[in-house]
């Protein structure tokens, strides 16, 4: 099979739409398909990754876990914009997944090198 | 060119399926090709065929699957978003135990592979949504 490079791009907050929840889930699919698979967070996108997710008051299943089973299938380079994470006054130590921090800059330089880029 | 096509918004809320469908029509009339239509997230809500708007506003739901019909195009909604919203087609109902169907005429219900399929065979995969 031909393997293209798949970016995810993740906007949204981890709850309050399901678009966080249902890009997961299509980026699983594409790593079961032997694609070169990656994940960038930005803006609001990358609350995502912070630790400590707490769902049990909006009754909403927390999701958290399933990143950590990303390595499992070879997803691991996940990469963060640095602005994002200044903006919302957040570093890597509150974030639940080894990243790569990029400048806006580099992310885009990142995304033009991609086959395929899907945003959510 | 070969194009695919991903449709992540439902109709009318959002100008996403109205957008995707004028350049899907548009690719058509250059002379490309469309692999495949995908619906995702709320995007499967285009797939009902119980949509019924008043009279003088467009059919979002009738105009794709006229279009699927016109162009031959493949138009495959999401299983599992499918299954979250009540999206329902013969196999779905007898599999989830359920009293009806409303998968519109041109719509077919698979998964998410189908996507990724369509992201690895086509030169663009063009994504309209929020």
């Amino acid at each position: 099979m031909t393997t293209k490079q798949f970016m995810f791009i993740n906007r949204k907050a981890p709850y309050g739409t399901i678009y966080a929840w249902e890009s997961l889930e299509v980026v699983l699919i594409a790593a079961a398909f032997e694609q070169d698979v990656s994940m960038a967070f930005l803006d609001d996108g990358v609350y995502q990754l912070k630790k400590g997710h707490q769902t049990k008051g909006i009754e909403v299943k927390a999701f958290e876990k399933t990143f950590g089973a990303l390595e499992d299938y070879d997803v691991t380079k996940i990469y963060v914009d640095q602005e994002s994470l200044t903006e919302r006054g957040l570093t890597t130590d509150d974030l639940a997944l080894p990243v790569e921090v990029f400048t806006r800059a580099e992310l885009g330089k990142l995304m033009e090198k991609q086959d395929v880029l899907l945003s959510f | 060119m070969k194009f695919a096509i991903l449709v992540n918004e439902g109709p009318y809320t959002h100008q996403a399926s109205d957008t995707a469908f004028n350049f899907a029509k548009a690719v058509l009339a250059q002379g490309h090709e469309i692999f495949r239509v995908f619906f995702y997230h709320d995007g499967v809500n285009n797939a009902t065929r119980l949509t019924t708007p008043p009279q003088d506003d467009r059919n979002i739901v009738d105009r794709w699957s006229k279009l699927a019909k016109t162009s031959e195009l493949d138009m495959v909604v999401c299983v599992a978003a499918a299954q979250r919203r009540g999206i329902v087609d013969d196999g779905e109902m007898k599999r989830n135990g359920k009293d009806a169907t409303n998968l519109a005429p041109g719509f077919r219900i698979s998964g998410l592979g189908q996507l990724v399929e369509a992201g690895i065979q086509a030169d663009r995969l063009v994504v309209f949504g929020d």
